[in-house]
């Protein structure tokens, strides 16, 4: 059981942004605490992955606040987030097509000789030793990622957010390409990351997976949140229930 | 870990089904494209050879005299052409070198004719140096300045240095009221190439000694990172190859410029000012490489390391790749453009100087048109106009098929209509060549 009676590793406070006229993300407060895993469901559309943008510095918010370890932060751009060791699994898995796995296991962070220049060799190197943990058929080290399955692509974007020592992880559906054995992996991967005290924020539409990994869960619908539960308190329909009506279970539907 | 991972590096290994040609490129890592630019260059040196000989009864081409005016006329081109990839590569483009040049030019020119001689007095030593700090400067600002419009202002590339061409040239004309500036400071001209303003032969070998010395450390260099990761080796039969391949290529190409001697005019004006005694048969007295060469071959070899070897480079093609991963990956993407618009505006000055310094003369004219020819050599080069894809030897290769074009139609009495022809279709050959190339490599 996840001891929830300390500081929360982040709290995000009345996050609202909107797009033109649209709200994608109005008024939502969600926290997550060292050891948790706490999963983010809704519709399509529902912002999910822009209200997890706020913290991993990829969207500047209207309002809010974001606390790490008690303390205010600001997180205006990637670099701030990577800063409080916050990691994040993009849903788009942002990676540039054109590098190789190492490069764009390493971009932004590239290991470096003593003269300064990058050490390609090294990096390629580090490469094969995470991916040998994450996806040991992966052998496509020399290819840009373009030459990459989607599944192989989610692994060299899953790699590179774990490599770094994060302490706040962000997975926006890190298992939505990836065939049963590799989600597996993942699903091993996070009991593994959450033994050693890190938090994370996991987006899935699979309510399952939900069911089985996170120790919370919040529901949004429309940029607004539904409400945020214990998964040991609820059931796989109860879920549903709060995803498609919109309303906590137990709450009287209007 | 896996226990697969082998202790010791192995050699790399052939696919029982190729060919000996594909063995020999697998084991060599020749890069076929390269391979490919190098066979055209040469086709079209052949060409225009043969065509010389066989229409007009003398091949003009091949020749020492021939081809060493051409490195010298490639070199102001390709000098903003290894620039124009650091430019195209993020998915920008810059029209406003040819006018940067001018520019550059023409102050450079004002500073080292009026301004310096005021304060130094005329032919003052430092005059050249300050000259052309000054063009660099000139460049370099410029340059940030177009960046930061393209960069924070979030205006198009395309309209900023579209307006800059049409400003910096208009530019350029109030700065000498469309005069030209001739000549320019002696030292100063040694720069554009000439008899006075190249190495020598002894200069010459000195430069290939150290290019020979430059590509075993290489090769040896890489043999020795390659196995200290257990990465696959290259048979010591290809390294051995490659070295020699290497090496050849620089020394032909300091036996060539050493071949081309000082014209006869020259050779008496310098022994008459040497008090040299010049014995009947004449004296042979060899260009060796131009100044302008050897800066392209120093613009080129830190260009290379600039793009592959520092985490600058490595940004410039990750936002080529996917501006938003890049920005993502936590690189300032602005201040990149910024920086990256800058070194080409630090380009243009040096181009700038190798090509007012060749006229010994300045005008706001110099380098019109040659935003054109920059893309197209960095084009041609296989720079790939959506983004990501460049290399810095290609524009150079590139250059070097645009200048041999030009060149080799003059020699052999093309008229400018005909030209102008030949150079457009073949850009557009080129381009489409290296799109089917590219799709047969997928
Ligand atoms: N950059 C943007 N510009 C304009 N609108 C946006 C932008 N990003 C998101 N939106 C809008 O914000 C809303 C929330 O989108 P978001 O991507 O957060 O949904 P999501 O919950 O992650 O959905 P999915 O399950 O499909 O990933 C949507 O209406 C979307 O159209
Ligand atoms: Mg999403």
């Amino acid at each position: 059981m996840v001891d929830r009676t300390g500081t929360p590793l982040v709290e995000l406070r009345d996050i609202s942004i909107s797009f033109g006229g649209i709200k994608a993300v109005d008024h939502v407060s969600v926290d997550l605490y060292p050891g948790e895993v706490h999963g983010l469901l809704g519709h399509n559309g529902a912002g999910k992955s822009t209200l997890i943008k706020c913290l991993s510095g990829a969207y500047k918010m209207d309002t809010g606040e974001i606390l790490v370890n008690g303390r205010r932060v600001e997180i205006n751009n990637p670099r701030d987030a990577r800063a409080n060791n916050i990691e994040t699994i993009y849903q788009t898995l942002a990676l540039a097509d054109n590098l190789d796995a190492a490069s764009n296991l390493f971009l932004g962070r590239e290991l470096t000789t003593p003269l300064g220049t990058v050490n390609d060799a090294a990096m390629e190197a580090e490469c094969r030793k995470i991916m040998g943990q994450l996806n040991p058929n992966f052998r496509k080290f020399k290819d840009p990622v373009s030459a990459l399955s989607g599944g192989q692509r989610q692994s060299v974007a899953i790699a590179r957010a774990v490599y770094f020592d994060a302490r706040i992880l962000i997975m926006d559906e890190p298992t939505a390409a990836l065939g049963p054995h590799e989600t597996q992996m993942v699903a091993d991967l996070i009991k593994q990351l959450k033994a050693q005290g890190i938090g994370i924020f996991l987006i899935d539409h699979d309510v399952h997976a939900v069911m089985e990994l996170c120790d919370r869960a919040s529901v949004m619908k429309n940029g607004q949140l539904v409400g945020t539960v214990d998964i040991p308190d609820v059931t796989d329909d109860d879920l549903l229930g709060m995803i498609i009506l919109g309303k906590k279970p137990g709450q009287a539907a209007a | 870990m896996t226990d697969q991972t082998t202790p010791v590096s192995t050699t790399i290994q052939p696919d029982p089904g190729d060919n000996a040609v594909k063995r020999f490129l697998k084991a060599t890592e020749i890069d076929t494209r390269l391979l490919g630019m190098v066979g055209a260059l040469l086709m079209i040196w052949i060409g225009f050879h043969l065509y010389g000989a066989l229409v007009n009864g003398f091949g003009a081409f091949l020749t020492p005299r021939n081809l060493w005016n051409l490195s010298v006329q490639t070199a102001s081109i390709g000098i903003m052409a290894t620039g124009m990839v650091l430019v195209i590569v993020p998915r920008h483009i810059d029209l406003s070198v040819g006018s940067l040049l001018g520019l550059c030019a023409v102050v450079m020119g004002v500073v080292q004719t009026e301004v310096l001689p005021a304060v130094f007095g005329l032919g003052h030593p430092m005059i050249w140096v300050f000259a052309v700090i000054s063009g660099l400067v000139v460049g370099t600002i410029v340059g940030a300045f177009q960046g930061a419009l393209i960069a924070y202002g979030k205006i198009p590339a395309f309209i900023v240095t579209l307006g800059g061409l049409l400003v910096w040239r208009g530019v350029a004309y109030l700065v000498v009221r469309g005069e030209t500036i001739s000549p320019l400071d002696s030292t100063f001209s040694l720069l554009g190439g000439g008899p006075y303003g190249a190495v020598g032969a002894v200069g010459s070998w000195i430069v290939g000694v150290l290019g020979c010395v430059g590509v075993i450390f290489l090769l040896v260099n890489g043999r020795r990172q390659r196995r200290k990761f257990h990465f696959p080796l290259r048979p010591v039969w290809a390294e051995t190859f490659l070295g020699i391949l290497g090496c050849g290529i620089v020394i032909g190409a300091v036996l060539l410029v050493n071949s081309y001697p000082w014209p006869r005019g020259i050779v008496r004006q310098y022994a008459e000012a040497n008090a040299i005694e010049v014995p009947e048969s004449g004296l042979f007295i060899s260009h060796g490489f131009a100044i302008p060469v050897l800066i392209l071959l120093a613009v080129g070899i830190a260009m290379t390391f600039i793009m592959t070897r520092t985490r600058f480079g490595r940004y410039v093609f990750a936002i080529g790749g996917n501006p938003e991963a890049a920005e993502l990956a936590g690189i300032n993407t602005k201040r990149m453009t910024v920086k990256i618009f800058a070194l080409m505006g630090f380009l243009c000055g040096l181009s700038a100087v190798v090509a007012s310094a060749r006229l010994n003369s300045a005008t706001n004219a110099l380098g019109t048109l040659d935003e054109l020819f920059v893309i197209a050599a960095a084009v041609i080069g296989g720079t790939s106009l959506s983004g990501g894809i460049g290399t810095i030897y290609g524009a150079i290769l590139g250059a070097f098929v645009m200048q041999s074009l030009q060149t080799g139609m003059v020699l052999i009495g093309f008229d400018a209509a005909i030209q102008q022809v030949v150079v457009g279709s073949v850009l557009v050959i080129a381009v489409y060549l290296d799109i089917l190339y590219r799709r047969r490599q997928k």
